[in-house]
């Protein structure tokens, strides 16, 4: 009974006894989300650390060519190259509802019509390993975009299952069980009460007979 | 419409300014926590940041985790990848599943 005190009346056991069909349903119904949620999530975590190894990879390999350009190039000259940019990249924000998670859905698109219009100088003054390292930073954009999203959504859903989890569970093992112990305990109480009604009733007609009729002075 | 920006250290990410990304360069822990708040609360649906400046402002990047947008993504620096990136993916596996089934001690 978990220590709390409930009256024995038909009324409440009725509505203990709604309030189990509707933790059985709610249970079955979070459990099946949970379940759902997990293997979506599994999918989509693996993509991301595949993903993240690609972009790391992408962006360690980046930075040497950066590196490598600067040392070819005055630090002057490679800021002045640097200085303006040619290209803007605006990003489109939508949304997708999975499992009443909502995920980020991102969409980009470039200022100029040729993604490939990255370099913001002309090629007289600059190394070519600029070029180079300007070039591969551009290839590794639409993987680093596409983890974003990745990331933000596993982030998001390990939030959700974490919380259903623990409905699941709060429901599976404390709401539920004690729910039952209460209309065990009426159901019991309610039956008792209706015995020592009987008896009562018994004796009293018993008592009422002997007065009536005086049967045992007859004997 | 939103924009794109990357933060942490110059000399990492000057590169991506060429791409029309924002690069917002910070270099003390106030600063960085300031751009970050700066650029999450305005019109950024991306905030690339390096796992350097990520570190500084932990608690910061953990207020925006249950947000849709932005996405605040770690990437490594110029002076080298820490984990931390990876890390962060191994703990939303430990939040869902309870432990990292997954990924458990393969670290490169």
């Amino acid at each position: 009974m978990a220590g709390k005190h409930v009256n024995p009346t038909r009324m409440e056991l009725t509505r203990l006894k709604k309030k189990r069909v509707t933790a059985i349903r709610g249970h079955k119904l979070l459990k099946d989300k949970r379940d759902e949620l997990m293997r979506q999530y599994l999918d989509l975590v693996r993509e991301n650390m595949t993903l993240r190894k690609r972009v790391e990879a992408g962006i360690r390999s980046a930075d040497r060519n950066f590196v490598i350009a600067k040392a070819g190039m005055s630090e002057a000259a490679l800021n002045t190259a640097l200085m303006a940019p040619k290209q803007e990249v605006e990003l489109e924000v939508g949304q997708k509802n999975v499992m009443s998670v909502d995920i980020p859905i991102f969409g980009y698109s470039t200022r100029t019509a040729d993604e490939n219009d990255i370099y913001s100088y002309g090629f007289a003054f600059t190394s070519s390993d600029l070029d180079g390292a300007v070039k591969s930073l551009a290839d590794i954009l639409p993987d680093m975009i596409r983890l974003a999203e990745c990331e933000k959504a596993c982030q998001l859903m390990a939030a959700e299952i974490e919380k259903t989890r623990r409905r699941v569970n709060a429901l599976e093992h404390v709401i539920i069980p004690e729910t039952e112990e209460n209309i065990k305990y009426i159901t019991m109480k309610l039956d008792e009460n209706e015995r020592s009604t009987q008896i009562r009733l018994m004796k009293v007609k018993d008592m009422m007979l002997e007065e009536a009729h005086h049967y045992s002075e007859k004997q | 419409m939103y924009k794109i920006a990357v933060m942490g250290d110059y000399d990492s990410i000057y590169g991506f300014a060429t791409l029309g990304l924002a690069v917002c360069p910070v270099r003390t822990r106030e600063e960085a926590r300031e751009k970050l708040y700066e650029l999450a609360e305005g019109e950024y649906g991306i905030i690339y940041i390096t796992e350097a400046a990520a570190a500084q402002v932990g608690p910061e990047i953990e207020a925006y985790r249950d947000r849709t947008v932005p996405a605040i993504i770690q990437i490594p620096g110029v002076s080298g990848n820490t984990g931390a990136g990876v890390e962060g993916v191994r703990r939303t596996v430990e939040q869902a599943v309870g432990s990292d089934i997954l990924f458990g001690g393969v670290s490169e």
